[in-house]
């Protein structure tokens, strides 16, 4: 595959069998049948090539790898500039084993507007791949801030009732966020002359005292993004109202973009600030892994309930790409690879019961697991994952940061464990309401076990989940030397601006 | 002499059409309407052509009241293509509302006529002359249809407070030249690049005399606070007027200011900027904070249009080459978005009447869907999401402010094109979100889907090709700095 634009290619597809939806015409039925097949083939398709990516990429290097370079705006040197290394390549397969399986989630529980929403989720797809791959500000930019507009109209049009609620809340929050980080953008293309990732991410040279505000203007977009306590509050909303496959999504990359901006910018290009802001990053993630997961504990609504855990999941991440440690970094990156497939997958668990009974109370479900014995073993897979049993992804992911965490606060590590057993308790608390007990209620007496298409669905989930549980090597073999030089590039970096403020104390030497 | 009528072979080309097409009016009578608004057309293309095909190198002629520049042609060439454009919408509307009279498109060529003079002006007296044409032109159409009392009201209230604008920017060219003696823009500009040399403050009638003219072309492009005129006169006018008037006459009136600005003034920098910053952000906060409680779609536009201006404001704050582009850039943009979003609202009818208020696009994505995506299309772009063109505007005036170290500005910027967005949102959501109530009559015209079609596409797929925009702007302000 030598010499072929691979990512360029994995990126575009998507949208080329959105055009193909979108020429579709004729009876409603038909269109609806024919949009589910192109685009349930295009994104296999997708995920096909975008093994190669996989199989292809060289283990144990930094460097960026497939990159693609066209020149696009040459008045201001901005170049079409496309690659991966260890941190990114594993987000692009995230998002190409997704959303072929969203699609086949959506398969029955879509009924109206088929193809505006394959339309919808292949453009999705396009831009979710292309914000990983972009090495240049302003198309990575695009990509990331572009996601809000098919995002938009997937929850607005097929959510729940508050649909629209929900929709603006999500809309406004991100774009609030993102604007700042595009002026930061800007500011730091003044001062360094490029919008070259790779350039940059060599180390930029940005004052200090810059550097604060730049990282400010950062945080406030991946904050939101990821998100953190106190600006998570949109996820709970947006996730209850978007369609099952919207919150997978959603859940499964969208927040991801937050930890990756975190990881891609924020430390390597703003090194003096990240130093100086890791207590508040810190301080933030311990309330977000506690608070939200008393919240948690208390919900009645499954789907909120997974949101809010989802919070506490990426206050796992956050501390953890702030210890700047080896362990805690891999860990971070880890955590949200697992969180990605177990999040995702614990929002399809839930999708199946709405299929078959339209509600998401807890209340309203009670001994499953007489009816559905598949089904209660689906779901206490996921469940045992999110909590982090050893041998599924969730514990390798948790562990690894709070080794991270330990070298750096013990005080935060402390407390970061205490997050997991509040996460095993909500938890096995939900799935013992909802699995266990009595099968009483008469609309469950006739409910019927996974399908085949569902069962399709959750196989590949299960199968990494326990294969990154069980194996996590082949997956940490591809980002550790990344990360390596990700941390060599910071210390390098602090060290360089921490010898220049000595020299300024002590100009006579 | 003979360079001299070559110079202005386009407005030359114009003016004689213009009154040939007003002689086969008055002499044909009513049913001659279709006829000269075909030729009118016809007419646009050829001066389009005419500033096409003209050289690009700066000349002066007249004796120093007419240049002719890179800057002018860009901006002359978005002035026509407002224009035609516009003409061509007005074709079936003019017809179904009883406006066909052959008046109409004359004026609007007069109008054109005026906005080609001031983009071209050299000297304040030049300046005035152009701006009065296209005003009182502008007038007139407003209250074009006279039996009915909107329209009329708009038209008067257009004209009186037009006239105490132009009254101002009179006042303030009179005391510039009190003050220097003289009206020519290089004069202008020579004396105050020698105060400046000098390191002397300029006197402080010159400074009045800055601030009357700075406030009155803050009225010709509806920047807050001389924004008051905008959503009375955006309402009360007839559609089709109103998509000329949110076209051609902003993209004038802005290219105006830039020069302006930046050509005699452009060494009073220090003077002018602070009145362009408070402009700019008044304008981006009532743009946005005002649009959200609007019911009728004119009105909105209203409002969304004073925000634009704000933000393209944004990029003459800046006072350098690359605010000079981003404003370019913002405005070429904004005339074709603008374009197509009046398409789409001519295009609202039912029952044989035009509806106007926001809620009838509810469920349009059931009813018109392509009219729909277009629709989404061009809101999506106005709230600058990426990867539309409107992006690329804002992103260019952002980036001049960075450069020129208006941080604050920048900043009240991006976030008022947040609450912009909510807006903008607010038409997906009906169209997209709410249930359908009634369909709006069919055919809507070719000529309707036509523009509705290429403005999508070009705003759709500008990130494709940017470059020749881009570059374009690029060229045409450093055209305007080189004087």
């Amino acid at each position: 595959m030598n010499g072929w634009p691979l990512l360029s290619l994995v990126t575009f597809l998507p949208l080329v069998g959105a055009a193909f939806i979108l020429t579709i015409r004729g009876e409603q039925a038909v269109v609806a049948r024919n949009a589910r097949y192109v685009a349930l083939w295009t994104s296999l398709i997708t995920f096909l090539l975008s093994l190669f990516v996989w199989f292809g990429f060289e283990r144990g290097t930094s460097e960026f790898q497939f990159v693609e370079e066209v020149t696009w705006i040459p008045a201001f040197g901005i170049t079409y500039r496309m690659g991966v290394d260890g941190i990114s390549m594993m987000f692009v397969l995230l998002a190409t084993i997704l959303t072929p399986i969203c699609i086949l989630a959506s398969w029955e529980s879509v009924k109206h507007r088929v193809k505006e929403y394959m339309v919808a989720f292949l453009a999705l797809e396009t831009l979710m791949v292309g914000m990983f791959c972009a090495l240049d500000f302003v198309p990575f930019y695009m990509f990331f801030e572009g996601v809000l507009i098919p995002m938009f109209l997937i929850i607005g049009i097929w959510g729940g009732d508050r649909r629209v609620y929900s929709a603006f809340k999500f809309f406004l929050y991100t774009l609030a966020g993102s604007v700042l980080m595009l002026l930061a953008i800007l500011a730091i293309y003044f001062q360094t002359g490029t919008t070259n990732i790779v350039v940059l991410l060599e180390g930029a040279g940005i004052p200090p005292s810059m550097q604060i505000w730049l990282w400010l203007a950062f945080f406030a977009s991946f904050a939101v993004k990821v998100p953190m306590w106190p600006v998570h509050t949109w996820l709970p909303d947006a996730h209850v109202e978007a369609p099952t496959a919207g919150s997978v999504i959603l859940a499964g990359v969208l927040l991801k973009m937050g930890g990756y901006g975190f990881l891609r910018f924020s430390l390597p290009m703003l090194p003096d600030a990240t130093a100086f802001f890791a207590p508040l990053v810190f301080a933030l993630s311990v309330v977000a892994v506690i608070y939200t997961s008393l919240v948690a504990l208390a919900q009645v609504d499954m789907k909120k309930l997974i949101a809010y855990s989802s919070v506490a999941h990426m206050g796992f991440v956050t501390a953890g790409i702030f210890t700047l440690t080896q362990q805690g970094l891999e860990g971070a990156i880890f955590q949200m690879l697992s969180h990605g497939v177990v999040a995702a997958a614990l929002f399809l668990v839930v999708g199946v019961l709405y299929d078959r009974v339209h509600s998401r109370l807890i209340e309203k479900y009670g001994g499953l697991v007489h009816r559905m014995p598949v089904y209660a073993l689906v779901f206490m897979i996921f469940m045992l994952a999110s909590v982090g049993l050893p041998g599924t992804s969730g514990f390798v992911g948790e562990f690894l940061v709070i080794v991270g965490v330990f070298q750096v606060n013990t005080w935060v590590a402390l407390l970061m464990a205490t997050g997991m057993v509040l996460g095993a308790a909500y938890m096995l608390y939900l799935y013992r309401r909802v699995i266990f007990g009595k099968l009483t209620k008469q609309h469950l007496m006739t409910i019927k076990d996974l399908n085949w298409r569902e069962k399709a669905i959750f196989a590949p989930l299960i199968v990494l989940v326990l294969w990154m549980g069980v194996y996590p090597v082949s997956f940490i073999d591809v980002m550790s030397a990344s990360v390596e030089n990700l941390i060599g590039n910071y210390e390098q970096a602090i060290a360089q601006s921490q010898a220049q403020s000595l020299a300024a104390l002590w100009p006579g030497r | 002499m003979t360079q001299d009528l070559a110079t202005i072979a386009p407005e030359l080309f114009l003016a004689v059409s213009a009154m040939a097409l007003l002689m086969l009016g008055v002499f044909r009578g009513r049913e001659s309407t279709g006829l000269v608004l075909m030729l009118s057309v016809v007419v646009v293309v050829i001066t389009f052509a005419l500033v096409w095909l003209a050289p690009s190198t700066r000349v002066v002629v007249f004796e120093g009241l007419f240049i002719r520049d890179g800057f002018g042609a860009f901006m002359k060439g978005l002035i026509l293509i407002g224009t035609g454009v516009s003409l061509v919408m007005s074709w079936r509307y003019i017809e179904r509302e009883n406006m066909a009279q052959f008046e109409f498109p004359i004026l609007i060529l007069f109008a054109t006529l005026g906005m080609l003079m001031m983009v071209s002006a050299n000297d304040l007296m030049s300046l005035y002359i152009g701006l009065e044409l296209q005003s009182l032109s502008l007038y007139v159409i407003a209250a074009f249809r006279r039996d009915t009392l909107r329209s009329t009201e708009s038209g008067l209230k257009y004209f009186v407070l037009g006239a105490l604008a132009s009254g101002m920017l009179l006042y303030g060219a009179s005391l510039i030249y009190g003050f220097t003696g003289t009206t020519n823009f290089d004069d202008l500009a020579a004396a105050f690049a020698e105060t400046r040399a000098a390191g002397e403050m300029p006197s402080l009638g010159i400074i009045v005399g800055l601030v009357f003219m700075a406030a009155g072309l803050s009225f010709k492009v509806s920047a807050v606070p001389f924004h008051m005129w905008t959503p009375d006169v955006y309402e009360g006018a007839p559609t089709a007027v109103t998509a000329f008037f949110a076209s051609a006459p902003k993209i004038a009136a802005m290219a105006l200011f830039g020069r302006v600005m930046m050509g005699p003034f452009g060494d009073l920098v220090a003077q002018w900027q602070q009145i362009i910053i408070a402009i700019s952000i008044l304008s981006m906060l009532l743009g946005a904070f005002a649009a959200i409680n609007q019911t009728s779609i004119k009105r909105l536009m209203a409002y969304s249009s004073i925000g634009h201006v704000g933000y393209a404001l944004i990029g003459l704050a800046a006072g350098t080459e690359a605010g000079i582009q981003g404003l370019i850039i913002y405005m070429t943009i904004y005339l074709v978005m603008n374009l197509g979003t009046f398409a789409v609202i001519l295009c609202m009818r039912q029952k044989g009447r035009m509806v106007e208020g926001i809620d009838d696009l509810r469920g349009l994505s059931r009813t018109h869907p392509m009219m729909a995506a277009a629709m989404a299309i061009f809101m999506f772009s106005m709230a600058g999401i990426p990867p539309l063109a409107g992006f690329f505007g804002k992103l260019y005036v952002f980036l001049a402010a960075i450069e020129a170290e208006l941080y604050v500005l920048a900043v009240i910027g991006v976030l008022t094109s947040v609450v912009g967005a909510f807006y903008y949102l607010r038409i997906i959501k009906l169209m997209y979100f709410d249930e359908p109530v009634e369909a709006f009559d069919r055919p809507f015209g070719r000529e309707m889907n036509l523009v509705m079609g290429v403005a999508g596409a070009l705003i759709l797929l500008f990130f494709v090709f940017p470059s020749p925009i881009l570059e374009g702007a690029e060229i045409a302000a450093a055209a305007l700095l080189a004087g």
